[in-house]
């Protein structure tokens, strides 16, 4: 072949490295499927793309809030009428009741910008930028630190959703002109504020560690029951169906006889992989809340219907992982004298460990991105409490990340899409992590024959 | 590895050997589901009380009047949820559920009214002004015409009335799980057929059968004119977005909420706002409820605080957050105050 191609001259009659028009078929068609392997791929990359730009350029303002820096004048005749700084008699007085507080106590802001770059403020309209959650955030320091009442404190308050949202670029003075929810001089003294420091945009961890917050303050929402319901309901359906599905696959695979009932099982196995989780949703409340009379809401629950729905998942990759051990390691342990048990707990298991850590993680990856099994057994709610630890907040109302997200697309408020596609990239770098783990796992304990 | 796995089969075992005591331990917050309409209004008021009170926050569900009521009617007991959220009032064929579930003290409050208002794209063709009849008129599966029912011939506005614009008729209305939908079918749509006239004209075609004319007054076109939004108010926003000659009912906090990206229409020439709603001048209004078990109250810890401090002046009033986001106050607000307060069930109370 070299000596043909260093010197052609000698070649004679019909070239024999001429290709053949069929070999140039063959080669063109192959040279196609390539362009169409390429093409493919770019497709996948470009959408992956489109995806991620989509939601971080969506979602990543979540993370920052606005805040103001306002001075409280905490009044005693309206915290504390009886004057005996009682707790009791502290707590009586109602979120509703430190309104005028936060709007008093702004007056002279508002004079000083009434005077310079904004005349038209007022105080009201000044208080009206300030988050409806500031009130509780009051109220809750006057309880903690009764004896402050009665001087000025500084605090630092979230910002309405309709001004955070200015000052992202969402909201602009055209769409405040039609918009009954703000005012556009708020706009004006939103510039003024930033403009002396008073107000400011920041890193909001809060995002991250809030509970979610009710439709009147999307700025004051956060992920932190979602998150948690999430974590506790992942650690159930690791708990659960690891031992449980690796236990199944090693019988099916190794120990059970070969008749009727097991092909039953096995093909029922395969099938349930594949029937819609709304299904196990619906098992899970005859079973779970029905009949055992476990709590609405609760992880453990549905930590319980992910788990059912994951075992077929699990069962399956890690029965073709067993089946993937070339049977001469397991045939040399039987030869050395091992029982089938050992040859199997001591060279085939570990040696598929690997496999079933990647099925198991596809399985709890699956199970966390999960909202229709759980919307049937109450977990699709507001709530507002954070789980309690483990493991009596097993039983406590939560929800999870995903059906953070489908609440957050529900809200009226748009300022609530931010939100959403913050909690779909916190759900993202929840099952990076996730994958992370088991990619560290797998070359741990990786081993060749 | 094999220790690892004894150990997470120990802990399963544990799991599941703790679950049982779960029967155990009582529930001590409140469990509310129902309606999407009040859903914002519930969570608006669950929020303040656990700021307010030291009892836990309560657990608000969506999902719908219907499918509310039907778990609320599921028995009495720690397992069942304490209220029920309704943007429509309570059936009698879903009392009989409830009793037949052992579920008979029932407290029936209002909360207030919401305003169902029809709204387009800001920009897109002039939909200002529609009376019931010209909504009848574009959305009724069959028309009257000549002594014989004819199926809907409409298929712009314009040809409905010529007041109206030139564009294709497209509605997007909730579809049926939805409280929102009878009060349209009944307020909009059959009041429609009544103002036009076609109502007689239909009596006149079935020689009287007043009920069977209802039910074709009601019969909405399915030829694609009209959709049915299954989902949420948000859903019909982003349809609206996408084709501009879409017309959308939605709620009236929900338009509020949006008034930048859509315009409202006048029905009947009343424009909707709280005051026209409380005065009963705009005509698609409808009382929002929810129904306490009373049978759960003293059980379920703050459950009557609960229901006090929702329709409490402070909460529910004029000036209140609910008013804020979009409800519209129940002037009668004092005598549903006390009626919390007295406990005063469904057979107690006339209503």
């Amino acid at each position: 072949m070299t000596d043909a191609v260093t010197n052609p001259a000698q070649n004679t009659g019909p070239a024999p490295m001429q290709p053949s028009a069929l070999t140039k078929r063959r080669y063109a068609a192959e040279r196609r499927f390539k362009a169409y392997g390429v093409g493919a791929v770019a497709i996948g990359v470009i959408a992956l793309l489109l995806l991620l730009t989509s939601i971080l350029s969506r979602g990543l303002p979540a993370f920052t809030q606005t805040f103001i820096r306002a001075d409280i004048y905490l009044a005693p005749q309206v915290l504390d009428p009886k004057g005996n700084r009682d707790r009791d008699d502290i707590a009586k007085v109602m979120t509703f009741s430190y309104t005028p507080l936060i709007k008093d106590s702004l007056a002279s802001l508002a004079n000083e910008l009434k005077d310079g770059p904004v005349p038209q403020a007022t105080p009201a309209l000044l208080a009206g930028m300030v988050s409806g959650a500031a009130n509780a955030q009051l109220r809750d320091y006057v309880l903690a630190h009764p004896d402050e009442i009665g001087k000025t404190v500084a605090f630092e308050f979230l910002a309405n959703a309709r001004i955070d949202q200015y000052l992202k670029g969402n909201v602009t003075r055209e769409s405040a002109a039609a918009d009954s929810k703000v005012d556009p001089t708020q706009l004006d003294i939103a510039d003024a504020l930033v403009k002396q420091g008073i107000m400011s945009k920041r890193f909001n961890p809060a995002f991250i560690t809030n509970p979610d917050a009710s439709e009147n303050r999307p700025e004051a929402a956060g992920l932190g029951v979602a998150l948690l319901g999430s974590a506790y309901m992942m650690l159930i359906v690791l708990v659960l169906s690891l031992p449980i599905g690796v236990a199944a696959s090693i019988y099916l695979e190794e120990f059970a006889p070969k008749n009727w009932i097991t092909d039953v099982i096995e093909v029922n196995i395969s099938n349930l992989a594949a029937v819609p989780s709304i299904v196990f949703g619906i098992l899970g409340l005859a079973i779970f809340i029905n009949f055992m009379h476990l709590p609405n809401s609760a992880p453990i629950v549905g930590g319980l219907v992910l788990t059912l729905m994951t075992l077929p998942t699990i069962i399956i990759s890690t029965r073709a992982s067993l089946k993937s051990v070339p049977p001469s390691i397991k045939e040399a342990a039987l030869g050395v004298g091992a029982s089938k048990m050992q040859s199997i707990f001591h060279h085939v298991l570990p040696l598929a460990m690997p496999g079933i850590l990647t099925g198991t993680i596809i399985g709890l990856a699956q199970a966390l991105g999960e909202t229709a099994p759980l919307l049937l057994i109450g977990m699709v709610a507001f709530v507002r409490d954070y789980p309690g630890p483990l493991p009596g907040g097993l039983l406590d109302p939560a929800t999870g990340l995903p059906v953070q997200v489908y609440n957050f697309t529900q809200r009226a408020d748009p300022a609530f899409v931010e939100r959403a596609s913050g909690a779909i990239i916190v759900l993202l770098a929840f099952l990076v992590v996730m994958n992370a783990i088991a990619i560290f796992l797998r070359q741990r304990l990786e081993r060749t024959w | 590895m094999k220790s690892g796995l004894y150990a997470g089969a120990a802990a399963a075992a544990l799991l599941v050997a703790a679950a049982p005591s779960a029967f155990a331990q009582s529930r001590d917050q409140i469990q509310i589901a129902g309606s999407s309409t009040v859903l914002p209004y519930a969570s608006i008021v669950a929020e303040a009380f656990g700021e307010n009170f030291d009892f836990p926050t309560p657990v608000v569900e969506s999902g719908g009047s219907s499918a509310g009521l039907k778990k609320f009617c599921e028995g009495v007991g720690e397992n069942t949820i304490d209220i029920a959220n309704a943007s429509r009032k309570i059936k009698p064929g879903e009392i009989e559920a409830c009793a037949a579930a052992g579920v008979t003290d029932i407290i029936e409050v209002r909360i207030g009214y919401d305003g169902i208002v029809f709204a387009s794209k800001s920009d897109g063709p002039a939909f200002d002004a529609f009376t019931p009849a010209e909504w009848y008129t574009a959305l009724a599966a069959e028309l009257p015409v000549d002594g014989k029912m004819v199926a809907n011939p409409n298929t712009s506005w314009s040809a409905v009335d010529a007041s109206l614009p030139d564009a294709p008729i497209l509605t997007f209305i909730p579809g049926t799980k939805h409280g929102t939908r009878e009060v349209f079918e009944e307020k909009v749509i059959l009041a429609g057929c009544e103002e036009s006239g076609a109502m007689a004209k239909i009596l006149e075609i079935n020689g009287g059968d007043e009920d069977a004319a209802e039910a074709s007054c009601m019969a909405i076109r399915t030829d694609g004119a009209s959709v049915d939004i299954d989902g949420d108010y948000t859903e019909t926003l982003a349809r609206i977005e996408s084709d501009p000659n879409g017309v959308g009912v939605f709620g009236l906090a929900f338009y509020e909420n949006n008034t930048d990206k859509l315009k409202v229409a006048t029905m009947s020439g009343v424009t909707p706002s709280t005051e026209t709603i409380a005065s009963g001048d705009y005509p698609v209004s409808r009382p929002l409820y929810f129904y306490v078990k009373k049978a759960h109250i003293g059980v379920i810890p703050g459950l009557k605080e609960y229901a006090e401090f929702f329709v409490s002046d402070a909460v529910a009033g004029p000036d209140g957050p609910l008013a804020a986001y979009g409800l519209v106050s129940d002037p009668a607000l004092a005598e549903t105050q006390a009626l919390i307060a007295d406990e005063k069930t469904m057979d107690e109370s006339p209503s």
